[in-house]
């Protein structure tokens, strides 16, 4: 027979009396709200929270994006409708950002588009690469995995530091082409390298992070699965895209949304890195939102809000493709898996 | 038991708020401004043993970025130091009630105490210059002697001194022969010079054609490589960057920026090379730089404006303002102070630099004040870095940027008067 030790006893005690406390309560407050109901009580510190720091965070936004003037109390600034949207939108041209009254958040669209088309496909492709040579069995891959995951760990504005360092002029890449007898580069300030950099920087700081999604990924494909293909012959090729890729598929789904997302809202690298320069080549739309609320002397908060929810509502429908597409990946992978 | 905590949850509730006789001083180096108001804080202390006064020394970012956040929302400091006076001067206290002697301070700081008054016909007391500066320009002075090319004089035009420098730069292979800081304040002291009105007839903020002359010569620079691209060029926004490290470094022959930079050229150049401060050069408006400077400003959201005002009143008194003025190495706002001499115990070089420096106080244009005084001016500063810098960046044209300029500047008055 097992007899409980007092050390065990102890805590099962006190949790049966704590509990017993807040049953008096708890019966009091069901009769009060009816069995139905109830469980808004357990969900209301949650709302409360999210209420205070998000939905009411939203609803002041949607205030600010209707009202103009450089007033930061709401009750101060006149009501204007949609004239903040009206100045955003106000072009001859809209392929053309200098035909626009606000050029700078054109081109911050513009640039934050082809960003994030170039560091998503890039991203992917690197994080994918990288997933399926850690997973063989090479020689330090425990190593590796940690030497490609520890950027994720660092503060994105030392991961900009870092490479301020290495790429400003007198930085260590110069010193280095230098060395090797070439004429030094104005990296930063030069707008085609600038952006190109800014891109590289993103994907070093946040690939170990896509990386190891995609690991796990591979490692949930059955081994069996190989061992079969290996035994009809089939190549190399043929198992990684008739078995890996398939089966990877909603890891992958998973990895190109949450990257879109995060290159939408690129910011503080890059905001340390070259400050939105030269001119405006890696000017992208967080930083014009920022830039326009709180770095100017006059502050025009209504524009900065209205250019806040045009990128919410982009960030909005990013996130509905993903979750319609992963849904889509979910029945479609079962449904290989069944078959 | 009960007795203790309701006694803490009332110290708590207490501490929170601010203590009666405590003052919170918000400050930002040029040079060693904040240590010094350190010292005269211990000072204060021991003759008002009833105030504290707690000195937050912050990066100048977050006066120009976090400070105004702050006391929209009514929260922030007691006393700031500030540079942009009359952005902010809606959140001033006037301390007139609490200053042993008004008229003593309007006979001393008379000049500057408008550039703190939210309208002109205000005659309240806000605050006090910690330094009065002036912009300038600074000359490697051993690069001309290596290059046996003779100094422009002092009623140069700014034509005479980028020909000059160029020529030296060439002669002692130096990539680049001028160099402006990265800021609209600069810029408008030499667009000043070149006939810059600033406003137009009704007053309100204008781009004249003196204006686009100096963009024009400015442009030109940046375009020809009289000037380092990446300064102007080289960030986005309205940020500033100053230029000190390539002059230092010996890569620029003139550098404009001015007085603050005394103490720093002081420690940083050292012997490394020569240096002297040059009057500002010439144009069909006059030979005008940009006066300006730093203020501690008394605010309104403070608890203690009794206390705030002694603090203020004491840095203002001639003998503390004078050693303080000689410990920061800077150009005194006061009148009193300057008439008597500041003792700087510096090199002769920093001392011959202030000299010039004080000597141009006089004689800057009428409109450089004006510009100065604006409530806001920042609304020319800002976008004139900005889209001069993006012009340079080869991003758009000159033109395009002027116009830019003014519909920016639009834009944002309407919005502040609103």
């Amino acid at each position: 027979m097992r007899v409980p030790s007092p050390v065990r006893a102890l805590p099962a005690g006190a949790l049966r009396l704590a509990f017993g406390l807040f049953e008096v309560p708890m019966r009091a407050l069901q009769r009060l709200l009816g069995v139905p109901r109830i469980g808004w009580v357990f969900v209301a510190p949650n709302l409360v929270v999210l209420g205070l720091f998000t939905f009411l965070p939203i609803a002041i936004n949607f205030w600010y994006a209707f009202t103009g003037g450089a007033q930061l109390y709401p009750g101060e600034r006149p009501y204007v409708g949609g004239e903040n949207f009206a100045i955003l939108f106000e072009c001859t041209n809209h392929l053309d950002p200098s035909t626009c009254r606000k050029d700078l958040f054109w081109r911050a669209v513009y640039n934050t588009g082809a960003f994030a088309m170039l560091q998503v496909t890039l991203m992917v492709l690197f994080s994918l690469v990288t997933a399926l040579v850690l997973n063989r069995k090479v020689l330090g891959r425990g190593f590796f995995r940690g030497v490609f995951f520890y950027p994720v760990l660092l503060s994105p504005v030392v991961v900009a530091l870092i490479w301020k360092w290495i790429l400003q002029r007198e930085g260590v890449l110069n010193a280095l082409v230098q060395s090797a007898g070439g004429a030094g580069v104005e990296w930063l300030n030069v707008s085609g390298w600038a952006f190109s950099w800014t891109v590289f920087v993103s994907i070093w700081a946040h690939m170990g992070f896509y990386t190891l999604i995609l690991l796990a990924g591979l490692q949930a494909i059955p081994a069996e699965l190989y061992e079969a293909a290996q035994m009809d012959h089939a190549s190399p090729w043929r198992r990684f895209s008739r078995i890996t890729l398939p089966l990877l598929m909603p890891n992958l789904l998973v990895v190109v949304v949450l990257a879109l997302i995060r290159a939408v809202q690129v910011f503080d690298e890059v905001f340390v890195l070259t400050g939105g320069g030269p001119g405006s080549a890696t000017l992208y739309v967080v930083q014009f939102i920022y830039q326009t609320a709180f770095a100017e002397s006059i502050r025009l908060y209504g524009i900065a809000a209205a250019a806040s929810l045009v990128l919410a509502l982009a960030l909005l429908a990013l996130t509905l493709v993903q979750l319609r597409l992963s849904r889509r990946a979910v029945e479609g992978g079962a449904g290989a898996r069944d078959a | 038991m009960l007795r203790t905590t309701v006694a803490l949850a009332i110290a708590s509730v207490v501490t929170s708020f601010a203590l009666a006789g405590e003052i919170r001083v918000q400050c930002y180096s040029d040079g060693n401004e904040c240590e010094v108001t350190q010292e005269l804080v211990k000072r204060f202390e021991s003759q008002n043993a009833d105030v504290k006064v707690l000195i937050d020394k912050v990066p100048y970012k977050a006066v120009l970025e976090t400070l105004p956040v702050q006391l929209a929302a009514g929260e922030g400091p007691d006393i700031a130091r500030v540079t942009d006076l009359g952005g902010l001067s809606r959140y001033y206290l006037d301390i007139t009630p609490y200053v042993k002697d008004p008229k003593a301070w309007e006979a001393n700081f008379g000049q500057t105490l408008k550039w703190m008054r939210p309208t002109p016909s205000d005659k309240g007391i806000y605050g006090m210059m910690t330094q009065l500066t002036v912009t300038g320009p600074f000359v490697n002075k051993t690069l001309f002697e290596q290059a046996k090319v003779p100094m422009p004089g002092p009623k140069a035009t700014w034509d005479e001194w980028a020909a000059a420098t160029r020529q030296v730069a060439k002669a002692t292979q130096v990539p680049y022969a001028m160099a402006f800081d990265r800021s609209g304040h600069r810029f408008t002291g030499a667009a000043i010079s070149q006939g810059a009105k600033v406003f137009d007839a009704k007053g309100n903020l204008a781009i004249d054609d003196g204006f686009k002359a100096m963009a024009k010569k400015f442009y030109d620079w940046n375009r020809d490589g009289t000037m380092p691209k990446e300064v102007w060029g080289g960030v986005g926004g309205s940020t500033y960057r100053d230029a000190f490290e390539e002059f230092a470094n010996g890569r620029v022959v003139l550098y404009l920026s001015g007085s603050w930079q005394v103490a720093r050229m002081e420690k940083q150049i050292g012997r490394n090379f020569d240096w002297v401060v040059v009057p500002n050069p010439c144009g069909p408006g006059g030979c005008t730089g940009l006066p300006g400077g730093a203020a501690f400003v008394a605010l309104k959201r403070t608890k203690n404006p009794k206390d705030v005002g002694r603090f203020l009143d004491f840095l203002a008194s001639d003998a503390v303002y004078a050693e303080y003025m000689a410990k920061t190495d800077n150009i005194p706002a006061s009148t009193a102070v300057a008439k008597k001499g500041v003792d700087y115990n510096i090199a002769p070089a920093a001392k011959s630099a202030l000299g010039v420096f004080v000597g141009q106080v006089g004689s800057l244009s009428p409109v450089a004040y004006e510009i100065q005084g604006y409530k806001y001016n920042r609304a020319l500063f800002n976008p004139t870095a900005q889209r001069l810098g993006q012009a340079v960046a080869g991003e758009m044209t000159l033109d395009d940027a002027l116009k830019r300029i003014s519909a920016d500047i639009d834009e944002q008055v309407k919005a502040a008067s609103k």
